[in-house]
This record gives C-alpha cells, structure tokens and sequence, in this order.
C-alpha cells in the first residue's frame, strides 16, 4: 500500500516536473506570435527554449511510462479511454518537436512562417488538451466494471475540464512569460516584461478559478473533504498572486520562482483531490479505478521504486546542470544564433 | 480458430494491427541510424580532440547535422509508441503492464533523460563548456540511445519469450527481474539491433561521403569519412551476419512456429535443405511448392547449428500448440515470414560484400580512384534500413496470432473502448502526418548531405545549425 502511494506521488512528481518545464517552454511558444519583433528576435526566443524542450518533455513520457509501471489499468482506461485527445495531443506534440530542429533549415520565409505558427498552434494546443484530459480524471468519465471508457468523446468536454483547459494555457503563458524575463536583456527584456505584466493578473485569477473549482469538484464528484485539498488550492493561489506582484515590481528571479511554484501546486491540488481514486467513474461511482485496484503487484512495484529512487536524483542533478551551463541571458541586438552558437571556441587548437 | 472475434472485431483488430505496425516500422526507420550514427559523429569529435586536425572537426559538424534531422523524428515518432500501448492495446497493457511496464518505465528514467538532455547540451555547448566536457556530451548522448534500445528490447523481448512472471488473477506478474534483463533473446536481441544500427550509420557515412568524392567535392575530407565508415561497417557487418544466424538457432528453441514458418516448412525435416527462392507452398493448403531453389542441408545448420539438424514442420507444431494451448490456428502468416527473412539475409550479405570490396580497395590502395564504387556505394544507403525493417517484420508477425508468445492472443489484446471509427481517424491521421514528416526529412536530410551544398569551414559553420 505504501508503495503504491509513493508511485501516486511520485507520478505527481513526475506531471508536476512536466508543468514546471515543458510549461515555460510552452509558453515562450505562445508568445511566439506576441513578444518578438523580427526573426532575429524569434530566434532568441527559440533559442532560450531550443536546448532545454526536449528534455523538459521526458518529463511527460517517464509519468506515462511510470503510470503505465506502476498502475496498468490506470494507463490503459485512461490512453485508450482519452484516444482522440491524445491523438490530438501527439499530432500537436510530433509537429512541434520537429518545427524546433527544421524551422531555420531554409530561407524561405514561407517555410519559416509555416514551421513557426505550426509551433505557436501546438504550444497552445497541447497544453489546453493535458488540462482537459487530468481535469477529466477526476471530473469523472464513464467506466464499465472492468475499468474500460464505456462513453463518448463528448463525455470528456464538461464545461469544468475546458475550463482546466483554459486555466493550464494561461499558467503555462504566464510562466513562460516570466522565464523570458529571466533570459532576456536590453530592449527585448523591456517588451517581455511588458507582456509579462500584463498577463500576470488575468492569468492568476484564472487559475485561481481553476483551484476553487478543483476543490468544489473533489468534494461534490470524488467523495472528498474540503480538506485536504483546499490546502495546495490555497497554497496556489497565494503562489500566482506573488507572481503578479512580483512581475509587477519586475523582480525577474522571484517571479519565475512563484509561477513554477504555482504549477507544481495546481498539479499537486489536483492529485490531492484526485486521491485515492486515479480515474473517477461517474456516473458509476464504484467503478472507479483506485491506487489500489489499479496498481501492478508489490514486486513490481519494489523493482521500478528501487530503480527511481537511484536515477531521479541523478537526473534532476544533470538536468539542473544544464540550466546552470546555459544560464547566460540572451539579447536580442546581439543576437548569438543558434549557428554561431556552435562555432567551437578555440577552433584552431583543440586545447586542454 | 478465431471463432469468438466476430466480423466487426476482427475490423478493429486488423485496423489497430496495421496502426501499430505501420507507426513501429516508421519509428524504426530512424532509430537505427540514431543508434549508429551517435558514437560514429563522437567518434569524429573524439579523433578532432586527439589529432588537432580541422577536418574531423568539419566531419563532426557535417555529419552531426544528419544526426540532429534525424534524431527529432525518431524521438517524436517514439512519443507515439509510449502512448499507443495504452491507446490501442488496452487489455494487453493491464496484462502485462505489471512486467512490460517496468522496462518502459526505466528507459524513460535512464535513458530519454541521458540522451535529451545531452544532446540539448552538446548542440548549444560548443562555447559554452570546456572541449572535454563537451565531448563527453556527444557520448553520453550516444550511451543514452543504447541503454534505450537494451530496454525496449528488453520488453520486445518478454513478449516473444516470456521469462520471469507468473499469472495471477489473471494477469502476468513480475517475479524476477534478474530473469528480465537477462533473458538471452534480449541479449541476443539488442547485439543484433546495435550491430544493425551501426552498420546501417556507417554504410551512411560511407555512401553521403562516396557521394562527394563522385563529384569531386571536398575530397581530402570525405576520404577521411569513407575511410573511417569502412573500419567500421567491414566488422559490424560480418559479425551480425553471425549474430543473425545463431540468433536464429536460440529462436529454433524458443519459437519453433516462428521458424518454420520463416522456412516454409510444413513437415518435420532431417536434415533440411534450405529455400533459397519459391513459388507457392506458403499455406495450409498448398504446402509444396510449384517451384523452388533449395541449398541441400543448410537449413538444419541454420536452425540448429548441425548439418544433420531437426527441424520440426509448421504441421507437427501446431498440433503441438493445440494440445498446449487448445483449438485454434497456431501459424503465423508464411509467406510474409518466409520473404521478410530473406530479404533481412539477402540485404544484410549484400551489405557486407559492398564493405568488404571497400575495404579491400582500402587496403590495395586504390579507393580515392574507384569511382565506380563511390556510386555502388551511394546506392547502398538504403539497404540496411530495408534489411532492419524486414527483420521487425520476421520478430513481430513469426510471433501471430500471440501478442504474448503462449499467453496472450493479437485478438484477445486490443482496447475495447476504440470503436473501427476513431482507429479509422487516427490511423489516416498517422499516415497523413508520417507520409509528410518522411518527404520533409528526406528532403532535408538530401539538401544537408548534398556535395554541392558548400561544407562548413571552422569560419561558417552553418552546418550544425542547430
């Protein structure tokens, strides 16, 4: 039982470190369209994201291959039950992945238009699709005994999940906000601030919104108390209103800080809410999967704990060594581009 | 045989069979040269920070370019394969997720997060670490996609040769994992995969060089290249002809179906002669052949390692399977087994001669003149691919109709909630999106390769852009 609580958590984890850094990344890709001026400047933007998205990303695959691990029937109600969301969700997620590494790979600035907006649509898309599809676990989606989906594609659009939607691409828009403040100088870093100030408020209210709303859900469709998961819904609403504040004063570091913390807390309210059930049933409450019903065998469970608990550590070291390495603002008069990011140092001689 | 999958089942079945093979092979297109084409780009580096020689450092630039094209599509298209157990195999996935989900999960930790995260630094590093350390990121990238393959085979591999479960309440249980990693169908399984990979990225690096030199473009450089794939692509090539066969020998042991039907061989033989080339004798009731070449006994060698081997026909092992398993049709597709191996052996030979002939013109002395092979050469690039692509089709459908080897069938596996329409929707999705991903990359790819494209100086090093 404890093991299958410390998986609960740790896929928590997981979707928490997914919404803290593919959620920048996400969000520079929204304001793709809105920051920059000139493809000088966007290639900034790309290129404060372009060493760090892919990696952000794993994030998304260990939770589903730690869900898949740990909770089989979980993994399979959800990814079959949600099939054409996440046939969305990879269309979106496929198109953009490649637009980082092919978008300067000719001149034509057709080619560029196209491989940029492609970006822009699935940094919007992706992330209205996951808050739909984890507000759904917990709003509650037909199941049959055995756990399988048993209802329509129109069970999964409740007036609450697009909402969740909404609320995650106006979180993701404001963090990634933020981290450009963070990465940026001179008269680009002006205009992000710009931005930045102006989304905070409006972002922050929605999300708080969300939060209220979570708790609301938990207790009416889940079976919850309003305690405990009121406690990380508060937690992050006083996280986003120090964001707004903090962007508001133009204190850059602190204000990244509060938005990643309030990522982490709205998945944090929703897992809270969410748990014991994984994926509630509704309108047949019993056929709920649970972190008990749907977990793999302890064995199993021992194995891939003992296997995390010796790499996460290990992972989160080199992945934050890399924001350490790569920490250098960037600025959008002298712009390093990504090609002449790579000419070697001392090309010449191959010192040390 | 079959008789509890109704007609509307059997749609949904063949549509999610099609989705997932077709979704596979187009992964697998890219990963073999992302599993070669790592160490061989580091390799360059590497020789750069010993030698001090510009060149390499030009090599490493141009070849990590085709690297990098090719690497975002192979992650992207890995995407979809995380999700689509779940997505379109539902019932499998609960089965066995206990056991498969294990691997899955650790290559995530182990090996996505190595490869990503590496590679993000390597592209974006070269100002920005010292020499060393970069290096070190171009090899930690290349150790990321191996530990990734030993994985994924690990978990192909339980479901060819399930080793280290028990079932209970009716769903297969991890008991050993010991049992799991160690399995020799994964071992042999990843030597071989690795083997192809690297074969498959040299015979690149030796075909987009052998390209420059035919044109005469950048000579004193990609002589150096083809040089360089050659070394590699004469010993990895030869040694998995080798693996290849005794790979098979262990899978005369574990899945005896699966041979004879790569044989074609209806009735229990010894000592067999070996089908070069047939017409006809592919089913059940046409089981000789109108025509056919046969190497006399080499069949027994092959499958069991002697000249005067057993082999056990398709007939006598389904009848073993329906006293094991109860009624029901035990054959895998004949045919599409019998040509898939062939065209694996045929191509990968052929793969090795082109090589060796290479190799030999090295060692003679005479390579910077044979222009005649810098085309045989160019023309080889896409052997490798179709010899790998067929060795998937030989593993997955010698494995039919289980999903899981004697515990779980293809037409027991699929998600019930995934009506023919949504698969019909995703499966034109995939197809629409793969078709147009494959034209860009290859155009790309053609652009970034092309010996009339100015290679990047230490000046201009537009190559590698990131």
């Amino acid at each position: 039982m404890t093991l299958q609580i410390f998986w609960f958590c740790l896929i928590a984890v997981l979707w928490s470190g997914y919404f803290v850094l593919e959620g920048f990344d996400f969000g520079v890709g929204m304001l793709l369209p809105f920051v920059p001026r000139g493809s000088k400047e966007r290639g900034v933007l790309l290129e404060s994201i372009g060493p760090v998205w892919d990696g952000n990303e794993v994030w998304l695959v260990v939770a589903a291959g730690g869900t898949f691990a740990a909770f089989p029937a979980w993994y399979g109600a959800m990814f079959s039950g949600f099939y054409l969301l996440l046939l969305l969700i990879l269309v979106f997620l496929i198109v953009r992945a490649v637009s980082f590494e092919w978008w300067n790979k000719s001149e034509s600035p057709r080619w560029r238009s196209f491989w940029l907006g492609a970006n822009v649509a699935a940094s919007f898309g992706a992330p209205f699709l996951w808050g739909l599809a984890l507000a759904d676990l917990l709003y509650g989606v037909p199941l049959g005994s055995d756990g399988d989906f048993t209802g329509s594609i129109g069970d999964l659009f409740s007036a609450y999940a697009v909402f969740a939607g909404i609320a995650v691409v106006c979180l993701f828009a404001l963090h990634g906000a933020t981290f450009l403040t963070l990465r940026t100088t001179g008269e680009l870093h002006e205009r992000t601030s710009r931005v930045a100030r102006m989304l905070a408020l409006p972002a922050a209210a929605v999300v708080a919104a969300f939060a209220v709303w979570t708790v609301a859900v938990a207790t009416d469709r889940n079976d919850k108390g309003v305690f405990p998961p009121v406690l990380p819904a508060a937690l992050a609403i006083v996280a986003l209103l120090l964001a707004a504040v903090l962007v508001r004063r133009g204190t850059t570091g602190r204000a990244f800080v509060a938005t990643a913390l309030g990522a982490v807390l709205t998945v944090a309210t929703l897992f809270t809410s969410l748990y014991p059930r994984v994926m509630v049933s509704s309108p047949d409450f019993g056929n709920s999967l649970t972190v008990s019903n749907a977990a793999s065998s302890h064995y199993a469970l021992v194995a891939i704990t003992v296997v995390a608990l010796i790499l996460t550590p290990l992972v989160l070291l080199y992945q934050g060594w890399t924001y350490y390495v790569l920490r250098a603002r960037l600025a959008g008069e002298e712009v390093v581009s990504p090609a002449e990011a790579l000419v070697p140092p001392s090309s010449g001689s191959p010192a040390g | 045989m079959w008789a509890d999958v109704g007609i509307l089942g059997s749609t949904v079945v063949d549509l999610a069979r099609i989705q997932f093979a077709t979704t596979s092979l187009y992964h697998f297109l890219f990963v073999p040269l992302t599993l070669g084409l790592a160490p061989l780009v580091a390799t360059m580096q590497t020789i750069w920070r010993r030698t001090g020689n510009e060149a390499w450092l030009r090599l490493t630039h141009f070849f990590g370019t085709l690297l990098l094209i090719n690497f975002v599509v192979g992650v992207a298209t890995g995407l979809v394969q995380e999700f689509q157990f779940g997505m379109n195999w539902s019932v499998y996935s609960t089965y066995v997720g206990n056991v498969f989900g294990a691997p899955l999960a650790i290559e995530g930790l182990a090996a996505f997060f190595l490869e990503a995260t590496f590679l993000g630094l390597w592209i974006f590093g070269w100002n920005r670490l010292s020499p060393r350390i970069h290096l070190a990121t171009i090899w930690l990238v290349a150790l990321g996609t191996w530990i990734s393959a030993f994985f994924i085979l690990v978990a192909n591999s339980w479901m060819q040769h399930p080793v280290g479960y028990k079932i209970t309440n009716g769903r297969a249980e991890l008991t050993s994992v010991w049992h799991l990693v160690s399995s020799p169908f994964a071992l042999w399984a990843f030597v071989h995969a690795i083997l192809a990979g690297l074969t498959a990225a040299s015979v690149v690096v030796l075909g987009v060089s052998c390209w420059h030199l035919a044109r005469g473009r950048n000579q004193d450089l990609f002589i150096r290249a083809a040089k360089l794939a050659l070394v590699v692509a004469l010993p990895v090539s030869a040694a998995n002809l080798w693996v290849g066969s005794h790979f098979g020998i262990y899978t005369t042991e574990t899945q005896p179906m699966k041979i004879a039907a790569t044989e074609a061989q209806w009735s229990t033989c010894q000592p067999c002669g070996f089908s070069l080339f047939q017409i006809g004798g592919f089913t059940q009731s046409d089981q000789t052949p109108s025509f056919s070449i046969q190497i006399p006994k080499l069949l027994s060698y092959l499958a069991t390692g002697s000249l005067n081997g057993k082999v056990v026909g398709l007939n006598d092992e389904q009848k073993n399977e329906q006293r094991q398993f109860g009624r029901g049709n035990y054959i895998p597709p004949v045919e599409a087994a019998y040509w898939s191996m062939r065209v694996m052996a045929g191509l990968g030979t052929l793969v090795f001669l082109v090589a060796a002939v290479g190799a030999f013109l090295y060692w003679r002395k005479r390579l910077e003149r044979a222009r005649w092979y810098f085309w045989a050469a160019v023309w080889t690039i896409p052997l490798p691919f179709i010899a790998a692509l067929a060795g998937w089709v030989l593993t997955e459908v010698g494995r039919q109709p289980w999903i899981v080897y004697g515990l779980l069938r293809t037409s027991d596996a699929n998600s019930p909630s995934v009506s023919a329409t949504w698969l019909g929707i995703s499966l034109g999705t995939f197809a629409l999106l793969y078709a147009a991903l494959t034209v860009t990359d290859i155009v790309l790819l053609r652009r970034y390769a092309d010996p009339d494209r100015p290679v990047p100086t230490e000046a201009a090093p537009s190559a590698v852009s990131y």
